[in-house]
């Protein structure tokens, strides 16, 4: 059929990358959501003051949209090892297939289940217990990430197996495998990752409410706490990344060579800005460059001896320009943060954070910045350790499934299709819920005239409100 | 490192263990899919906001047996999650869209005004294709699929005959039962007498349906033939369908006798007997006809692994997922929750 001469890898290659990087931009906002969400309802238990609890009511409807769509598309991963990388789990299945095994267990059910309380339970359980659901859920997200990313990381830097004589993996020590070497970066990496995206989000949307001078009280909880974050935290993920790019040059240098798109290995290798990196011409065409700055990040002293991407054969080297360029935009991203945490700190000190109309702005359009760093940051680490699937032991063109190339292009076609119209929905009920605002009154509560669930008035009667 | 093989029957557990959540996740996404393949003939929009109330709080952890099932085959039996997947592609990856369809709708529906609508087509449609896709997986998988050493080696359309469209449609009866029985239980007022005659309509086809696949699987398979029809297994396998014939008849007489809660289990009933029928006619394959389950079982650690996480996990899974159901007990209203 037509398609049958399309490159079955490739497609399957598309298709993944299509759907995981969907996919991943939901956990990345609700990983870092429920967190803030929990501390929201405990400041709302600790203080009964209401802004918190108009916040979190408003915020809650954004999770339970944002969380339905990562579940189903979620879904869709789980389904996709097996369909497209058959080669690949039935060789892996022994080492990986546990570790998903213990995510579902240990993680889906409980988030699945909680989110159920939290959304619906407000006037079945207490306080507490409403609480408690929420922390349950973000603690869910949290595990979550920990078992897909000691896979993932497993993927990068393989440990603590063998291969048998059958061609397939075999495990011989699981805390090896769980706690492989890349593992403890890229776990802490993404969720301070997910962390900032959420803080970005929440920042704009609180810079959004004081630009039009809109439930200002709720928008000040939005933008401090959000400032908070990009204040102590940005500068800390500039940490991070450091020690994880340091990781990743012992585990995988040629990575680390194709980020820093160099090609001659040297002592005190300069720190190239910008260039335009030329995979066949083998050199980096145009570069801005800042001496012997490379090497002393990467090695920590000025003459320090980098290795450069010819040392290693052609058809092992990953595509450099995609990773030389997404991680400048991750890393430039990283430094508009912390940027903006500066910002936001000397606006504080100077008492004038909650008025400057300018700063306000500028939170609004940092909004999607997360997102746009984490999938950036995800290509620099898929692409750049191809052509391998397994790091050293399996290739990508190996594990792809017997499914010839039509059906795929047809799947894929339609996945573009329907993710495209979900999310576009999606988008927009969110937009929709943003623009209604916290409500604030004691009025009809959600969209069908109810009155407010009677355990919210009656606590906040309590409390003294 | 640890390996339970040397003294438990590893392969045999896990067997048991996937056929368990893939029967859960039967069992318990059945009613939502089926509340959502009833959903535009409800009398109402009050009806079918009521209806989407019932299942909200418990949709997703539902589905996430179906991860269970995918996720433990890929853990437990790599071989089996490697040549079935690439086998029944179109049909899983149109299963997956089916249940992307109807898993937005739940939240977007209550946010929409104006494409309320769309959204409700969207789960109605979405749960008739994830349900038509999973009986369509199950007709092909019973008929068995080619295998080449460690893949699949058939056709991209092999799934696709008479026989697998006659076994999705009824479980698009099946589920609408469950559903409708659901129905029955966690409504009052027009919802429940509507749902009670849909239930006693839809009972009629699940019962023709039963009867068809179970006289056609030994029909269409000498080796199963000769199982249930040999003499000493024909009166011991006998009761397994008297019993499904049984539950048929006395959900028929709970639905016009006004009964609320029996239906739902005893259609629960009827389901087992009929997995139960399925389960002993496949034995011991996993791929059916090529690879048995102990040919397809993971390594032994692996295997050791996961059963551990299980035994810990499943019972407080178990738990606080009944706490769920309890919380969310009686009768459901049609007003938004939150
Ligand atoms: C558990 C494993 C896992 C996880 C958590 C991720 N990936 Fe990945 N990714 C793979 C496992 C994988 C893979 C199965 O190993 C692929 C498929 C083909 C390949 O080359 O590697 C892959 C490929 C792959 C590619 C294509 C690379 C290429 O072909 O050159 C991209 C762009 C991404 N992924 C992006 C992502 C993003 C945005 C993720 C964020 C969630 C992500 N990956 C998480
Ligand atoms: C290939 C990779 C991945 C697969 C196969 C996968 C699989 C899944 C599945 C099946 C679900 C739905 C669970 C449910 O029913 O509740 C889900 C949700 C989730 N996943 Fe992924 N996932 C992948 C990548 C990631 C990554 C990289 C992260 C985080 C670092 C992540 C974090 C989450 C979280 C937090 C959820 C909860 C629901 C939500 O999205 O809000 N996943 N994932
Ligand atoms: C500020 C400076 C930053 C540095 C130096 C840095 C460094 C790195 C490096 C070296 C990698 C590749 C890891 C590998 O080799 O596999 C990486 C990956 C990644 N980065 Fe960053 N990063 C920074 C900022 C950010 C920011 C602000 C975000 C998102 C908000 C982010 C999100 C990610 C993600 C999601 C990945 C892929 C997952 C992982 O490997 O952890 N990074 N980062």
């Amino acid at each position: 059929m037509i398609f049958d001469k399309l490159d079955p890898v490739l497609l399957g290659r598309i298709q993944f990358a299509f759907t995981v990087s969907f996919h991943i931009l939901f956990p990345a906002f609700t990983i870092g959501l429920a967190s803030w969400l929990a501390v929201l309802e405990w400041r709302w238990l600790k203080t009964g003051k209401e802004v918190y609890a108009d916040v979190y009511r408003m915020w809650v409807k954004v999770f339970a949209v944002t969380f339905g769509m990562g579940v189903v598309s979620g879904v869709v991963m789980s389904f996709q090892f097996g369909t497209n990388w058959s080669v690949f789990s039935d060789r892996a299945g022994n080492v990986l297939g546990p570790l998903l095994g213990y995510e579902v267990l240990t993680a889906f059910f409980l988030e699945a289940s909680f989110l159920g309380v939290m959304l619906f339970g407000w006037n079945r359980v207490s306080p507490r217990m409403h609480f408690a659901s929420t922390f349950i859920v973000a603690g869910g997200t949290l595990i979550s990430a920990f078992w897909i990313l000691s896979a993932n990381s497993w993927m990068q830097t393989p440990a603590g197996f063998e291969a048998g004589a059958d061609g397939l993996l075999y495990p011989t020590n699981w805390l090896e495998i769980i706690f492989n070497p890349s593992f403890p970066y890229r776990f802490v990496h993404m969720v301070v990752a997910a962390y900032l995206t959420t803080a970005f989000v929440v920042a704009g949307v609180g810079g959004f409410y004081l630009l039009r001078g809109r439930q200002v009280p709720q928008a000040r909880i939005m933008l401090g706490m959000a400032m908070i974050m990009a204040i102590f935290v940005a500068p800390v993920q500039l940490l991070f990344g450091d020690l994880h790019g340091l990781n990743t040059l012992k585990h995988q240098p040629a990575k680390v060579a194709a980020m820093e798109g160099l090609w001659e290995t040297q002592r005190g290798a300069p720190l190239k800005l910008f260039g335009l990196p030329d995979q066949a011409g083998e050199t980096t065409l145009h570069a801005i460059e800042i001496p012997k700055l490379s090497s002393l990040i990467l090695t920590h002293e000025l003459n320090g001896e980098v290795r450069g991407l010819k040392e290693w054969p052609r058809e092992e080297r990953p595509p450099v320009a995609w990773v030389f360029w997404t991680f400048r935009l991750m890393v430039g991203i990283g430094m508009l943060m912390i940027l903006t945490g500066v910002l936001g700190l000397f606006l504080h000190l100077r008492k004038r954070l909650f008025e400057t109309r300018w700063f306000h702005a500028w939170c609004v359009a940092m909004t999607p910045a997360g997102f746009l760093a984490v999938l950036a940051g995800w290509f620099v680490t898929e692409v750049g350790r191809q052509p391998y699937i397994i790091y050293g032991v399996m290739t990508t063109a190996e594990s792809v499934s017997p499914v010839p190339g039509t059906p795929v292009a047809i799947s894929l076609v339609t996945f573009v299709l329907v993710y495209g119209l979900m999310f576009g929905a999606g988008f927009y009920y969110i937009l929709k819920l943003i623009r209604k605002g916290p409500e604030v009154e004691e009025e009809a509560y959600g969209s069908h005239g109810v009155k407010k669930p009677p355990i919210l008035a009656e606590w906040a009667e309590e409390e003294g409100n | 490192m640890f390996n339970f093989a040397t003294f438990l029957d590893l392969p045999l557990i896990w067997y048991a263990l996937i056929g368990v959540a893939l029967f859960l996740y039967v069992l318990l996404d059945g009613f939502d899919l089926g509340v959502g393949i009833l959903f535009p003939f409800a009398p109402s929009d009050q009806c079918r906001d009521r209806m989407m109330n019932s299942i909200a709080p418990f949709w997703d952890g539902n589905e996430t047996w179906l991860v269970l099932g995918g996720g433990g085959l890929f853990a437990a039996f790599p071989l089996a999650y490697a040549i079935l997947m690439p086998a029944f592609y179109i049909p899983v990856i149109l299963m997956l869209l089916g249940l992307i369809f109807r898993g937005v709708a739940f939240e977007f529906r209550f946010k929409a005004v104006r494409s309320r609508r769309v959204w409700d087509y969207a789960f109605h449609f979405g749960s008739i294709v994830a349900t038509f896709m999973q009986g369509m997986l199950l007709g092909a998988f019973v008929q068995g699929v080619k295998v080449d050493g460690r893949s699949f080696a058939g056709g991209p359309f092999d799934w696709l005959n008479a026989y697998s469209v006659m076994v999705g449609m009824a479980l698009v009866f099946g589920y609408a039962l469950l559903g409708a029985t659901w129905l029955v239980m966690k409504t009052d007022g027009i919802t429940q007498e509507w749902a009670r005659r849909c239930a006693a309509y839809v009972l009629s086809y699940v019962g023709l349906f039963l009867a068809i696949v179970s006289i056609s699987m030994p029909m269409m398979n000498p080796g199963v033939r000769a199982l249930w029809f040999s003499l000493p297994n024909l009166y011991l396998l006998l009761p397994i369908p008297l019993c499904s014939v049984a539950l048929l008849i006395l959900i028929w007489r709970d639905l016009h006798k006004g009964k609320e809660y029996r239906p739902f289990f005893l259609s629960f009933g009827v389901f087992v007997t009929g997995y139960l029928g399925l389960g002993i006619s496949l034995w011991p394959w996993l791929v059916p006809f090529q690879v048995t389950f102990r040919q397809a079982a993971a390594a032994g650690p692996s295997q050791s692994l996961l059963l551990v996480g299980t035994l810990v996990m499943l019972p407080v899974v178990l738990t606080y997922t009944g706490y769920c159901y309890y919380l969310f007990r009686g009768k459901t209203s049609h007003e938004a929750a939150y």
